[in-house]
């Protein structure tokens, strides 16, 4: 069993920091596990993305050409990654910024306005958190248990952040549930 | 100690002060810079040193020194970088002097890119510099191995009184993976006093010198042999490599290094599924290559299939090993670019239908 995700989005909406807290839970899960930034030449508020894989066995290639699931946080991410989530695979859309849909439909899509939801929480830049636990919720990918362990450890120096991020961590997680639960039911009827 | 997600890159540099260096001295070039800068706030902690050389020429002489006074060594750069400290890895070996050097390897030539690449086989195993030496290269396919190969290089490096080298690319510098350091590592060599080095003459012992200059012809042609007999013995205990898929009966066996062979062994489980069996020798030295191993599987397996990240240098090793003129196959990305599990796919897939032109040579 392996989960791959590619989370793309601009510079600063904390995209490396997700990708890395994800792979850490995969790994305190017992999982393997590889984590990989995109790298080069960037300017400030350019694009960046991760690729992260969580698997039963040593993980093969760390560079995945067609992911399981897609995170894109804004519309340029969309254009670059949507053709290539793998058919049947989830493509989660930070609604908050990006307008258009998405224009597949032999994929699982799941609309998430991350940065709607982190500022009705008070926490504008939380919105990476909710799309972390939108994932976990949709796809089972790692314990939310881990991840909720790790959302400590990250802010342990920030003590005051802990609570809003678990919070905005939880309505994703929540939202990703309630995906995974109505999409099997659309598919039974 | 508990498994760590590390980038590859402070990954390396906890390795080093794991295996006891406590001196780094190197200059900054991307994709490997985040190994400097672990070291220049870990080294410290350690009561080691950390120095910012003004330069790679000065890198390396600076690794020269203090090498030759006993210590453990390292420095890391990337390919450019890697061509300034030529001479003086030359001049290490020269002086058997143990220096550890990490290559993160982008892709040129010239200044290239800072992308992923395995542009510097050539170099690392066959033309580092000028005069006859040869250089112990390792190369890890993922984090943890990088962290265990720098650890073990340092025991090579000491034991044959060469420079090691440890070639990873881009993926091997800047991905997080889990390590784990084993506080009770031993050393994987018997490692006696270093009797040699220069650490102040007391009267107690014949003085220690580090040279690498012989104008005495019989003198260094002696020195030579010596020198020569340290590779002979390296050919003969340090080869190391892996196997995996169907070594047995392979319809295609793929010859890979570093991460390039983590891609191909994703694609080689995915052609499993369909029938089609493929095994896979992966080389972890690079010098001594490992001819036997490959001559072995390829001799049960139908064709033959090179993957790099380079226009084929490995290619010339993989004809070395097989002793007689068969049809090989190759794929490569290049500029940066990296090959996808399902290229291999593809690529195998069209070495069985026919339809993959074989390399060519005069």
């Amino acid at each position: 069993m392996q989960n791959d995700v590619i989370m793309a989005g601009f510079g600063g909406q904390g995209i490396l920091l997700i990708g890395k807290m994800l792979a850490y839970a995969g790994m305190q899960d017992g999982k393997e596990v590889s984590w990989l930034p995109s790298y080069g030449p960037e300017m400030r508020g350019g694009t960046c993305n991760c690729t992260v894989v969580i698997s039963d066995k040593p993980v093969g290639s760390p560079v995945i050409q067609n992911p399981g699931a897609v995170l894109a946080m804004n519309l340029p991410s969309l254009e670059k990654f949507e053709a290539d989530v793998r058919p049947g695979g989830y493509l989660l859309i930070n609604t908050s910024l990006i307008e258009r849909a998405c224009k597949r439909d032999d994929i699982r899509i799941i609309d998430v306005p991350a940065n709607t939801i982190a500022q009705d929480l008070g926490n504008p830049r939380g919105a990476n958190m909710v799309a972390l636990g939108a994932y976990v919720g949709a796809t089972g990918a790692v314990s939310m248990e881990q991840v909720e362990a790790v959302v400590r450890q990250t802010f342990a120096a920030k003590p005051s952040v802990i609570d809003v991020n678990l919070e905005a961590l939880h309505k994703g997680y929540d939202l990703g549930r309630e995906f995974a639960a109505t999409a099997s039911g659309g598919a039974a009827s | 100690m508990a498994k760590k997600l590390m980038k590859g890159a402070e990954a390396i540099g906890e390795a080093a002060v794991q295996a006891g260096c406590h001196l780094f001295f190197g200059y900054p070039i991307t994709p490997q810079n985040e190994i400097p800068e672990y070291l220049s706030s870990r080294m410290p902690q350690v009561g080691g040193a950390f120095v910012q050389a003004e330069s790679e020429v000065a890198s390396i002489n600076m690794l020269y020194g203090a090498a030759g006074a006993g210590e453990r060594v390292m420095t890391s750069s990337s390919s450019p970088g890697i061509s300034l400290m030529a001479e003086g890895i030359s001049y290490c070996a020269g002086a058997e002097l143990p220096v550890v050097i990490v290559n993160i390897m982008r892709a040129g030539p010239g200044l290239g890119g800072i992308l992923p690449s395995q542009a510097d086989y050539f170099q690392t195993t066959k033309g580092m510099a000028h005069g006859d030496f040869r250089l112990l290269a390792l190369a890890p396919w993922s984090i943890q191995e990088a962290a265990d190969l720098v650890q073990d290089a340092f025991d090579l490096a000491d034991y044959y009184r060469n420079p090691v080298m440890v070639v990873g690319d881009g993926l091997i510098g800047q991905m997080m993976e889990p390590v784990e350091f084993y506080e009770d590592r031993q050393p994987i060599k018997e490692l006696p006093p270093k009797t040699w080095a220069s650490t102040g003459w007391k009267r107690d012992r014949p003085k220690a010198i580090i040279n690498s200059l012989f104008l005495d012809p019989a003198e260094l042609e002696r020195h030579n042999f010596h020198l020569k007999e340290k590779y002979d013995l390296m050919e003969r205990d340090e080869v190391r490599f892996a196997t995996y898929g169907a070594v047995d009966s392979a319809d295609v066996v793929i010859i890979a290094y570093g991460t390039v062979a983590r891609v191909c062994l994703s694609a080689i489980e995915a052609l499993e599924q369909e029938g089609i069996k493929v095994a896979m020798v992966r080389p972890i030295t690079l010098w001594p290559f490992p001819y036997k191993a490959v001559r072995e599987v390829a001799s049960k397996a139908k064709d033959i299939l090179v993957v790099e990240l380079s226009t084929g240098q490995m290619i010339e090793d993989v004809r070395l090993a097989l002793h007689r003129p068969r049809p090989i196959h190759f794929h490569c990305r290049l500029g940066g670019m990296l090959v996808s599990p399902e290229e291999v796919i593809d690529k195998v897939k069209a070495i069985k239908a026919g339809t993959s032109e074989e390399v060519q040579h005069a």
